[in-house]
């Protein structure tokens, strides 16, 4: 088991390695002068020389990406020159707000897709499984930020039952139940996309599982059918389902860039599409390294969660 | 599932080539509703110029939004009282064109990267297949909006940045095609031909991966519109005075909370849109993909359905564990019928083994897997006769006096012990679950009880093996746990379907004597099934062989080796004269069994029969009695003399 906690580790190192070198090529990509593009339009020329020397950007490509990268790793991700603060304290500082949001969500749309998938698989071709079916294709064809809109408009405008938009309220909020209200709209839009994507994949490996082999001996020993369904077909189902969640967490993170700017979240979505319209590369490229290496180590424990459960991986 | 020679019906309607294609998706309403909308959609934003609409980009103060049905304005107008309708085809036209463009683009590179990598395999493959996973390793939207960073906001560059974090998606998929194929025949034979690899890979290999590259675009396409009208929603994609649905909708949002229809009617548009194409999608994919048809995922429930017509009245006999008479069991598959078992009587005596043997088709394990239900509903049913357990009919019995005669009364012993032993559970865990599935006693002692088990088939070390998984074991192991988790309880008869086949030779010879052994000690009755005469003569008293769904000799073992009476067996005989001799199996025999949705007129058996006479293909056979037990259904049945004294078609 430590050992393969130690590979898998060792395995998402080149991988973290890869992420950078995607990041710095996109940013090569910046038309004209990336000093210029960073420190904005109205940067003095003595800025932007000083700039150039300071990123190293007179040297060749592969000397530049290692500086950037020695950079990076000492925790210098460069200044902000719109909030005129070190990026990486305005990204930790929303990434934190995307994780109070994007963690329920997940959390959410696991528990509903494993629940509508389960259903699903179980009273096939009954009317509960093409409700659900239908239900979940709508979900995945719906525009998340769409959605969000509509539970605004009808929760939050019409009924009044949950504010529109922000993390707490101005006045007197701040504690806990302040900051449930404000996340439950923006939480359940996140959630509906990827509920549907689990719950379809939910229902297709639990169909595939009760066609095995070992269900039919797990029959055949007269063991109840509720324990054939909920534990050894459920279990051996997950399998393939888990891994969906590890991706499905992705697709959170990505979709809280349409869901925080729909619900104004101060989290780090917004922060991107702000900094892109304003130009601000060094947020904008700060953010995405931030984010995409979370998305890497929550993969990490995804892989772990999954040897645990299939003793075939370890 | 069963063995039973089923030739299914998608093969059959698939190779009618194209325009069935067509037909089996028509078949399905949600996919045709699908098609028809975005038939109509298509064609309305195609037909944008030419249709009466006012110029989507004429502002009008004075009508600023209007609301819905207003004069002039079918659908009102926006902030700057430019006609929605209008606007919202013109945006359709725009969400199209760059929803098209972009999974054109990422199938393109995407499908060249996977044909590539998959049939360059080596270095290429590595390098290109861990470029893809880099992309893979970011937040699908996240990547997309780094490349509209850096080339800066644009209805074109978030085109682009959309078709690159898609293209992983098609070169994961096509590659794994594509290596699969470059190693088949059709390859080899075209490179010996001289082909250049490029024409090998867009010759040979491309029009084989095409149905893959449609299922892969049918799945991205939505997302691809969903997305650039995410980016151009979020100011990032279509910039003004250009606009598409997700701009439309952008814009309308400010104003939200006073004009809600003006961001709501676009978004209506996106989801009709991304509807339509999942549901034509899905469709697609069920043909395409005969695997994901709907048909074949059918989950079989607890028990066999039983539907007979009349409940057959049988007097139980005395010495009769098992007594089963006039067995049919039919798989339905569409409007097809496969009578997989057409009648079928056998008997198992207390402490008896009895061999069902037969090839692989004649319907010998869909009669075991009928005696307890587990013959896999839909599409299996059993139609007619009766199987009594110690004189009380199985399938008169409730569902829930099934499962408690399972596993306690009679147990069965599977083909492959690899699949049928569940990979997550230990050993312990799955013997503990078979003895407290039928007694009240404790973990502890449940535990107690299955390393006992364990000693009882021979495994060393039983306590340490309690704890391990089934791949940590060898396939003869596996064998013995299986056989272990049969005997948890006090059973009557065993039901062993083929459990050596997968074994070899040695462990084979093993396990059937810990088999036989167990039997004497317990007084088990076995019902073993097998392909193989070699293990039928050192395991069973008695045996029926089956063909085409039908009981055509029954006898002992030893009149049956020595002088077998139908030619099928006599042939069967011939094949196999020594045990586990891997080379001369069963299906040797010339020719096939029959297809048993087509069973033809007569004895089943005279397509391949060196003494067929013209009246063996007329009438139904009736199962003769030789005297003695034995019985045989044959016109000419097989003599010592004339016997031609075991000519194996090899
Ligand atoms: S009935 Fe005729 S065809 Fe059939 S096995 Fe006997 S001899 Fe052969």
């Amino acid at each position: 088991m430590g050992a393969y906690v130690a590979k898998r580790l060792l395995a998402a190192i080149p991988v973290l390695f890869g992420l950078s070198i995607i990041v710095f090529v996109i940013m090569a990509l910046i038309p004209g002068d990336p000093a210029l593009a960073i420190l904005g339009s109205f940067a003095t020329p003595e800025n932007v020389a000083k700039l150039n020397q300071d990123l190293g950007l007179d040297k060749p490509m592969v000397q530049q990406y290692f500086i950037w990268l020695g950079n990076m790793l000492q925790g210098d991700f460069g200044r902000s020159y719109t909030l005129n603060r070190p990026v990486i304290d305005e990204v930790l500082e929303r990434f934190s707000a995307t994780l109070i949001l994007a963690g329920p969500a997940l959390v959410l749309c696991s528990i509903f897709g494993l629940l509508a998938g389960v259903i699903s698989a179980v009273k096939q071709y009954s009317w509960a499984d093409k409700g659900l079916t239908f239900t979940v294709l709508i979900g995945i064809s719906m525009p998340s930020f769409w959605l969000g809109l509509l539970l605004i408009f009808s929760f939050a405008v019409k009924w009044r039952l949950f504010p529109p938009s922000g993390m707490y309220a101005i006045y007197g909020g701040g504690d806990l139940p302040d900051l449930i209200h404000h996340l439950t709209l923006p939480a359940i839009t996140l959630a509906v996309v990827a509920t549907g994507v689990i719950a379809r994949l939910t229902r297709t490996s639990m169909l595939e599982v009760l066609r095995q082999d070992y269900i039919r001996t797990a029959r055949a020993k007269g063991i109840k059918e509720r324990r054939v369904i909920y534990v050894h077909a459920f279990k051996a189902a997950m399998v393939s389902v888990i891994p969906v969640i590890g991706i499905q967490a992705g697709f959170v993170l990505g979709g809280a860039v349409y869901i925080e700017t729909v619900f104004q979240w101060p989290g780090i979505g917004s922060m991107l599409v702000k900094a892109i319209s304003t130009r601000d590369l060094l947020l904008v490229q700060g953010g995405v390294l931030v984010v995409a290496a979370a998305y890497v180590l929550f993969n990490l424990l995804v892989d772990v969660i999954q040897s645990i459960l299939d003793p075939r991986l370890r | 599932m069963s063995e039973t020679t089923i030739e299914t019906p998608t093969k059959k309607k698939k190779s009618g080539g194209r325009p069935s294609t067509l037909r089996l998706l028509l078949n399905n309403t949600l996919a045709t509703a699908g098609l028809v909308v975005l038939a109509f959609v298509f064609v309305v934003a195609l037909a944008a110029p030419l249709l009466p609409l006012v110029n989507p980009d004429v502002t009008e103060p004075a009508n600023r939004l209007q609301p819905l049905f207003a004069d002039g304005h079918l659908l009102g107008t926006d902030a700057l009282g430019r006609d929605i309708l209008s606007r919202l085809i013109w945006g359709t036209r725009v969400s199209l064109a760059v929803g098209v463009s972009a999974t054109l683009i990422a199938a393109f590179i995407g499908s060249l990267i996977g044909l590539v990598a998959g049939y360059a395999g080596g270095r290429t493959d590595n390098l290109l297949m861990r470029g893809i996973d880099m992309i893979m390793a970011f937040p699908y939207i996240l990547l997309a909006l780094a490349i509209v960073a850096a080339l800066g906001p644009g209805l074109l560059n978030a085109l682009y940045a959309i078709a690159v974090v898609n293209i992983p998606f098609f070169a994961r998929n096509i590659r794994g095609i594509t290596v699969g194929l470059s190693r088949r025949e059709f390859v080899d034979a075209a490179r010996l031909s001289g082909k250049s690899n490029a024409s090998i890979l867009f010759g040979e290999i491309l029009p084989n991966v095409l149905p893959v590259i449609i299922i892969t675009m049918s799945t991205t396409i939505g997302w691809m519109i969903l997305e650039t009208a995410g980016l151009s929603f979020l100011g990032l994609g279509a910039q003004p005075p250009q606009a598409d649905l997700g701009s439309m909708l952008g814009d309308g949002r400010k104003i939200l909370f006073t004009a809600p229809h003006v961001s709501i009617i676009p978004g209506v548009m996106i989801f009709i849109l991304v509807m339509s194409i999942n549901l034509l999608g899905d469709g697609v994919r069920d043909v395409l993909d005969p695997r994901l048809k709907s048909g074949a995922l059918a989950r079989p429930v607890m028990r066999t359905a039983v539907m007979r017509d009349q409940v057959p009245d049988i007097a139980p006999q005395e010495d009769a564990t098992l007594d089963m008479q006039g067995l049919k069991t039919e798989f339905h598959v569409g409007s097809d019928v496969y009578k997989a078992v057409g009648g079928v009587d056998l008997k198992v005596r207390q402490g008896e083994c009895l061999g069902l043997v037969g090839e692989s088709g004649s319907g010998k394990s869909v009669t075991a897997m009928s005696i307890m239900g587990l013959v896999p509903t839909p599409p299996g049913r059993i139609v007619g006769g009766a199987a009594l357990l110690e004189g009380e009919d199985l399938f008169s019995k409730s569902d829930e006096e099934i499962r408690l005669l399972r596993g306690l009364a009679v147990s069965h012993v599977f083909q492959d012990p690899l699949s049928t032993l569940h990979p997550l559970f230990t050993i312990g865990d799955q013997l503990v679950e078979a003895i407290r599935a039928h007694q009240v006693i404790s973990h502890k002692d449940a535990m107690a009880r299955a390393e006992e088990l364990l000693k009882t088939v021979r495994i060393p070390n039983p306590a340490e093996r309690l704890k391990v998984y089934p791949h940590e074991l060898s396939g003869g192991m596996r064998q013995r746990v299986c056989i272990a988790m049969a005997l948890a309880n006090d059973v009557k008869l065993i039901i062993a379907d083929e459990p050596t086949t997968a074994l070899d030779v040695t462990v084979q010879a093993q396990v059937l004597s810990l088999l036989n052994k167990l039997r004497q000690e317990r007084n088990v009755g076995i019902l073993f099934i097998t392909h193989d005469f070699g293990v039928v003569s050192t395991m069973c008293d008695r045996i029926a062989v089956m063909y085409g769904g039908k009981i055509v000799e029954t006898g002992t073992t030893e009149e049956i080796l020595s002088s077998p009476a139908h030619p099928y067996t006599e042939k069967l005989i011939a094949c196999v004269p020594v045990l586990g001799e891997p080379d001369r199996r069963l299906d040797a025999i010339e020719g096939r069994p029959p297809v048993v949705n087509a069973l033809p007129d007569g004895c089943a058996f005279a397509e391949r029969c060196p003494y067929a006479k013209d009246d063996c293909r007329k009438g139904d056979l009736a199962l003769t009695d030789l005297g003695e037990g034995r019985t045989v259904r044959c016109l000419y049945p097989v003599s010592g003399d004339k016997a031609k004294q075991g000519e194996c078609d090899v």
